[in-house]
């Protein structure tokens, strides 16, 4: 009784204003909060590769002690990516067609093949030849099912003699090399499905792939950081500092080319005042203002721009605990401000109408196939899988396992930010 | 390195190219017949759709805004409640206010239920509307689709005849022809689960009869016809030839099928 009570008032509140096309009178928009969880996740998948890429490609060392770790948090996302896309297709069950009978104009045909050439030419490639070594070495001691799983990544490849594991730290570094274009590519195609809907004047927008590709390093950065340091308090070891301060100087530099191509987004929007401005200006400053100017502009961007700015000044004179409880404060920020941004791209665009005449507005669902408990169990899954791969690939207890977390002491904490 | 470049290998090169260039329409081919074979029309036997070209004129200073048009869509092809294949809508403009230095006043759209009821009487008062007038909305049969466009597997289509379709046997419903639309033309069928839209009512216009929409007009404000073959006296060529033809969103190159005649400004 209560419950259709409370159907009737929700039923009854405005669910449009002005003028908006008949069939754009849906009580929830198209695109729901899945399509807003698929984007973040894959982006996330592009930010953690790049920040692995900086170990093999670019060769900072200091960053070693991430390696790893980025790697399969990569990996664990990645797995997760088309989830939100399959639950959120009318037809699920037709999802192959995209790979057997893919139409070659449209952005999200090419998703299939960019997904599967960056799953398998790129991670599980880059991972099996970083680790083929480590298998070798685990499936001789390990035992049990570990054993047995550590002896088929093998692959029956056993061979440890030097020329091949040359070969393998050769492969690793040219398929990192690969590694960083297609990350671009995997991400900069998700920016290039909303940017080439020039129907709508809050997607259509040529900066849209580089402002897709830029916060997904961003936050694909500041996952890693908080992977880590995560990690570290569970172990109840101390992190590495130098590595957690030049993470942080590569997550505060990408911060800041991300909030300038952004702001030279809203720039050009504003100063060209095309068609359709009014409208867009009242949804950022109306119905987007809690996600878009408080969540994305005030707390995911200017406050962890600061905070880490000043940590780029005075890090010296701060206490390693201090900047470590600043560090994971503004990388949570970060996280929950990315994924702010693309609730403001993908649900803002649907909040007026094509005819720039009237609004729409999204009361999201607590249960239900689109609603607000699965995409929690959406985001939270990666999270599982990757303490899973954490478990398997990244224990502590494994003999030739100097590089877990290497440069870490062991400690007692009780606080991430005090890892 | 420059040793290494030949005249054998730089004619190679070159003859790999051309050869791919060759092979490029024998692909097509073969992807148009693999898309022929997956993506139906449902079009009888017999009707090729290369020998016509279809064409629908709305002319908006003779709709009366009754609504036949849109139920009879409805009722035709099963459209789900609380969507439209067709749909009317209703501009109101006020007169500018004294002194405001403004063409017109304020400009008010509607369209209660699609228009299927018809309207009733505008709220504001009659001394205080510039002008008033009906505008029938569907499928804009884009010459340059941007829901065919963005298709992941090719399930909506523009047919040689014009018709743009949607092969619900094959369309993963992913929404995104719907969101690619322009014109607000397409929708999320809840029963089928895939997009859906007009046709043109392709399954009467192949069998020689007109969209139903047309045939119901009262006031003859949907003109329909095939380019290609002209009857003696065509209202369709009449309609271009005695009218300033606009189309909608002429910005953004979609290319309308669909073409007005007494379009005001204020129509999107």
């Amino acid at each position: 009784m209560n419950a259709t009570i409370l159907t009737n008032v929700v039923d009854a509140l405005p669910q449009f204003e002005g003028y908006v096309y008949p069939n754009e009178r849906t009580f929830h928009p198209l695109w729901s909060v899945l399509i807003v969880v698929y984007p973040y996740i894959t982006g996330l998948v592009a930010g953690a590769f790049i920040m692995a890429s900086l170990v093999r490609v670019f060769k900072v060392k200091a960053l070693e002690p991430i390696y790893r770790l980025a790697l399969l948090t990569a990996l664990a996302f990645m797995l997760c990516a088309t989830l939100p896309l399959l639950c959120h297709l009318g037809h699920p069950e037709r999802c192959f067609e995209i790979m057997m009978t893919p139409h070659f104009s449209s952005p999200m045909a090419m998703f299939g093949f960019v997904y599967a050439w960056y799953l398998m030419a790129v991670l599980l490639l880059e991972l099996w030849f970083d680790y083929r070594r480590d298998f070798v070495e685990w499936s001789k001691t390990e035992t049990g099912l570990r054993g047995i799983i550590y002896r088929a990544f093998t692959l029956g490849v056993t061979d440890l003699s030097e020329p091949a594991l040359r070969l393998d730290a050769r492969m690793g570094r040219i398929i990192s090399v690969v590694g960083i274009p297609s990350a671009f590519l995997l991400h900069g195609y998700v920016g290039f499905i909303f940017g080439s809907i020039k129907a709508n004047p809050w997607w259509g927008n040529p900066l849209m792939p580089i402002i897709f590709i830029l916060s997904a390093v961003v936050s694909g950065m500041a996952l890693c950081v908080f992977a880590y340091m995560v990690l570290c308090w569970v172990r109840r070891i101390t992190a590495d500092m130098r590595c957690l301060d030049l993470m942080i100087s590569f997550l505060f530099y990408a911060m800041v080319l991300d909030a300038a191509i952004e702001g030279l987004d809203w720039l050009h929007r504003l100063y060209s005042a095309e068609e359709g401005i009014e409208v867009l200006k009242s949804v950022a400053s109306s119905k987007l203002f809690y996600t878009l100017l408080i969540g994305q502009a005030c707390l995911g961007t200017l406050v962890p721009l600061l905070l880490l700015g000043t940590m780029q000044l005075i890090r010296k004179k701060v206490a390693d605990l201090n900047r470590r409880r600043v560090y994971f404060s503004s990388t949570v920020l970060i996280l929950i401000g990315v994924l702010a941004m693309r609730w403001n791209v993908v649900i803002g665009g649907q909040l007026f109408s094509k005819s720039l005449r009237g609004f729409m507005s999204y009361k999201m669902e607590f249960s239900g196939h689109e609603g607000w408990w699965l995409s929690v169990a959406l985001i939270a899954l990666p999270f599982i899988v990757l303490t899973v791969f954490i478990k398997f690939f990244l224990a502590q207890d494994l003999p030739t396992l100097e590089n877990v977390v290497p440069g870490a002491t062991p400690r007692t904490g009780s606080h991430p930010a005090q890892a | 390195m420059s040793e290494h470049i030949t005249r054998r290998a730089v004619l190679k090169n070159l003859a790999a190219m051309v050869g791919g260039i060759l092979a490029m329409p024998a692909a097509r081919t073969c992807k148009a017949a693999v898309q022929h074979g997956l993506a139906s029309s449902r079009a009888p036997a017999g009707y090729d759709p290369f020998k016509h070209k279809w064409l629908m004129a709305l002319d908006v200073d003779r709709c009366i805004g009754c609504g036949l048009c849109v139920e009879a869509c409805c009722r035709e092809n099963g459209v789900p409640e609380g969507h439209w294949r067709t749909w009317i809508e209703r501009y109101v403009i006020t007169k500018p206010k004294a002194g405001s230095g403004e063409t017109r006043g304020e400009t008010m759209v509607d369209s209660p239920d699609g228009g299927k009821e018809g309207f009733t009487e505008s709220l504001v008062p009659k001394e205080d509307i510039l002008k008033s007038f009906f505008v029938p909305k569907l499928c804009n049969l884009c010459e340059h689709s941007p829901c065919t466009q963005v298709c992941p597997v090719g399930a909506t289509f523009e047919a040689p005849d014009g018709a743009v379709l949607v092969d619900k046997n094959y369309c993963i419903g992913c929404g995104f022809c719907i969101q690619a639309c322009p014109y607000g033309c397409r929708f999320l069928n809840p029963e089928t689960h895939t997009a859906d839209k007009c046709t043109l009512c392709y399954h009467r216009i192949t069998r020689g009869l007109k969209p139903a929409c047309v045939e119901i007009c009262p006031s003859q404000a949907r003109i329909f016809g095939d380019l290609k073959n002209p009857v003696p006296d065509d209202p369709l060529q009449r309609f271009i030839a005695n009218n300033q033809v606009e189309e909608l969103k002429k910005s953004l190159g979609t290319g309308p099928r669909v073409i007005y005649a007494g379009l005001d400004e204020e129509v999107r």
